[in-house]
């Protein structure tokens, strides 16, 4: 089936040709880094993680995401997303690659890496992460690989498939929900100690998965004769609509607790995250962005009107997106160190070098995602010819 | 080999790879059910300090058990701040007890260093998040570290509440602060911190830093054994009235002040 991915228009070859060529750059600074060390990153004694763990932590979401399409297509044979599911799977797949290569590439002894396996610690949650992450990966390339391939022979799936479907759909949720414990397990950083932070992390990624998802479909739409369909798009934007209002709403929870309560160790985190802390304010800006666009794009997919429109949605999955994305991101992560536990306030700012190996990341999935996506494509407008 | 030969292969090998890694994995269950002190450990033994700050703050400026530890332990001065080792070191007094500063103490009081370093706690959050038990509790209370297991992800500086642990960014070999000696050095990408000079204690010595302490006639530091009743420290800790650091955490920790 790969060969479908080898040919194919001017424009897809120099996709891919840039997208390599993004992994390449990202490729050469990792080796560098390897070579010194995190020391070329803006990660420090009292922030030790940043741009890398937050974009890892982001991807989760989006992975588990795909559970949106999955859950309604295979449990309730909602059948306006027969068209779109693969579409979900094959966004999951890269998800989950640069979830793995995010941690993979934070790590200050990558030859080690190996160790995690050589002496697996249930006590730590990480070592979960691994397992749930690596299951997750397996789950989406099993059943991916057996609907597809039996939609292209014009055979019903194997019969094995429908309950690692339905197992798939749990696990989903285990993926966010683990990575959720990383944080909020910690009595070092009153930031993240709330119960509410699975969830939170849950909403967030039902809201930006779909929303990535919407407009992937759209560009599907655009530059290929394959259609997903106007209905899935459209409800797409409800789930996303869902999604994003329950966001907000745990986000108003969250502040409301630290306000009202008016503890210090609490306090101190938000008053660093939206409005700064001793004159250390680089982050206040990012956050409300992220709140306009999240204000605004919870007006447009609101009001039905709007929302049907599909050059609207398209916005308002983009502001989505954005809006999620500075959230977890670049704020949640970097803001449970600031203050630290002995009251320093340490900012951090990713480097250039840092920022080009997560450009080095993300040119690696969507690579994967542009060839899953380019075969998929393919075959659908082979069985439609 | 044909495609559907490979794709068989490429799926056996995934499970032989599967299977391979359950076996440490439910070896790991197995030992996590059980609690057994490390075999050739001291029965009762339990190191802990206490460290007088009212003795210590009458020098102020001196940091002779700072840097008796630092130069033995080879623990590097790294040129960009943020990338700082530490140990032990000094820290003003509203940050490292901030429950104990009212709008009204003086500024003398609240700037005051105060030493701090790893708590070797009875329930270290350290240990409990590190991925590879390259970080562990001794029957004796100390809290280790293998830097040669540590794979670098920090997850232990996250979890630590006291700010007690330190990740070399880069080399921290051609950064140290005189000629090296024989304790081993670490390479980058690996987190260090105190041990209560674990190497000393198992040749009967007492900890660097206590030494200089007494080695100038300030005695602000008191080091030894809370399973022998007869000990200084066993005397202090059931004597006197003594602050922990974040005690309502949970993690008991073994490094006890008298403010």
């Amino acid at each position: 089936m790969l060969e479908k991915a080898l040919t194919g228009s001017r424009s897809y070859l120099g996709l891919l040709g840039a997208l390599s060529a993004g992994a390449a750059v990202g490729f050469v600074v990792y080796l560098h880094q390897l070579q010194v060390g995190l020391g070329i990153t803006g990660l420090s004694r009292d922030v030790p993680w940043g741009l890398y763990i937050s974009q890892f932590t982001f991807l989760v979401g989006v992975a588990a995401s795909a559970v949106m399409v999955v859950l309604p297509y295979y449990v309730h044979h909602y059948k306006a997303f027969g068209r779109l599911a693969i579409l979900g799977e094959f966004l999951a797949i890269p998800a989950v690659l640069m979830c793995l290569l995010f941690v993979f590439v934070d790590i200050g002894q990558p030859r080690r890496a190996v160790n995690m396996i050589l002496h697996p610690t249930p006590h730590s949650i990480l070592f979960w992460d691994m397992v749930v992450l690596n299951g997750y990966l397996v789950l989406n390339v099993l059943v991916s690989r057996a609907t597809f391939r039996a939609e292209r022979a014009g055979t019903p799936p194997p019969r094995w498939v429908k309950p690692v479907i339905y197992l798939s759909i749990p696990w989903a949720v285990s993926i966010h929900t683990v990575t959720a414990f990383l944080y909020c397990g910690l009595a070092a950083r009153p930031f993240w100690l709330t119960a509410i932070l699975a969830p939170r992390f849950l909403a967030s990624a039902f809201a930006s998965g779909p929303s990535i998802l919407i407009l992937l479909a759209l560009a599907v739409r655009r530059w290929s004769s394959f259609d997903p369909g106007r209905e899935a798009i459209a409800k797409l934007g409800e789930i996303v609509a869902y999604g994003m209002a329950v966001n907000v709403f745990f986000v108003a929870l969250e502040l409301f607790t630290a306000l009202y309560s008016d503890i210090p160790s609490h306090l101190e985190h938000f008053r660093y995250l939206y409005l700064g802390l001793h004159g250390q304010a680089a982050l206040a800006p990012w956050m409300w962005v992220s709140l306009a666009l999240g204000a605004a794009s919870l007006v447009l997919l609101l009001v039905p009107g709007l929302r049907r429109n599909e050059t609207v949605l398209a916005v308002a999955a983009a502001a989505v997106v954005l809006s999620l994305w500075i959230d977890k991101g670049l704020g949640m992560v970097v803001t449970g160190f600031v203050p630290s536990p002995l009251g320093h306030v340490t900012e951090y700012l990713p480097t250039l070098r840092e920022a080009l190996v997560a450009l080095g990341v993300y040119s690696t999935g969507a690579l994967v995602l542009t060839v899953l996506y380019k075969i998929a494509i393919t075959v659908r407008e082979e069985l439609e010819a | 080999m044909t495609g559907i030969g490979r794709r068989r292969f490429l799926g056996l090998a995934g499970l032989g790879a599967a299977g391979a890694a359950a076996v440490p994995i439910a070896g790991a269950l197995a030992r996590a059910s059980r609690a057994e002190p490390a075999p050739g450990a001291a029965a009762g033994k339990r190191w802990a300090m206490v460290i007088d700050v009212q003795r210590c703050k009458d020098r102020g400026g001196c940091d002779v058990c700072v840097q008796a530890c630092h130069a033995a332990h080879n623990v590097p001065a790294m040129p960009e701040p943020r990338h700082e080792i530490k140990w032990v070191w000094k820290e003003r007094h509203e940050n490292v007890f901030p429950e104990h500063v009212t709008p009204y103490t003086p500024a003398a009081v609240r700037e005051r260093p105060t030493l701090v370093l790893c708590n070797h706690c009875d329930n270290p959050p350290c240990v409990r998040v590190c991925p590879t038990e390259a970080t562990w509790k001794r029957a004796d209370g100390i809290v280790m570290m293998d830097p040669h297991r540590c794979i670098g992800c920090r997850y232990c500086i996250t979890g630590c509440p006291y700010g007690s642990r330190s990740f070399n960014f880069e080399d921290p070999r051609p950064h140290l602060r005189g000629e090296p000696t024989d304790y081993p050095t670490r390479t980058r990408g690996v987190v260090e911190k105190c041990t209560f000079c674990s190497e000393r204690l198992a040749v009967g010595k007492r900890p660097l830093c206590v030494e200089a302490c007494e080695g100038i006639g300030c005695g602000a530091l008191v080091f030894g054994d809370l399973g022998d009743e007869g000990s200084a420290v066993s005397a202090l800790v059931r004597g006197r009235e003594l602050t922990r650091r974040k005690p309502e955490l949970g993690t008991s920790p073994h490094v006890f002040y008298v403010l």
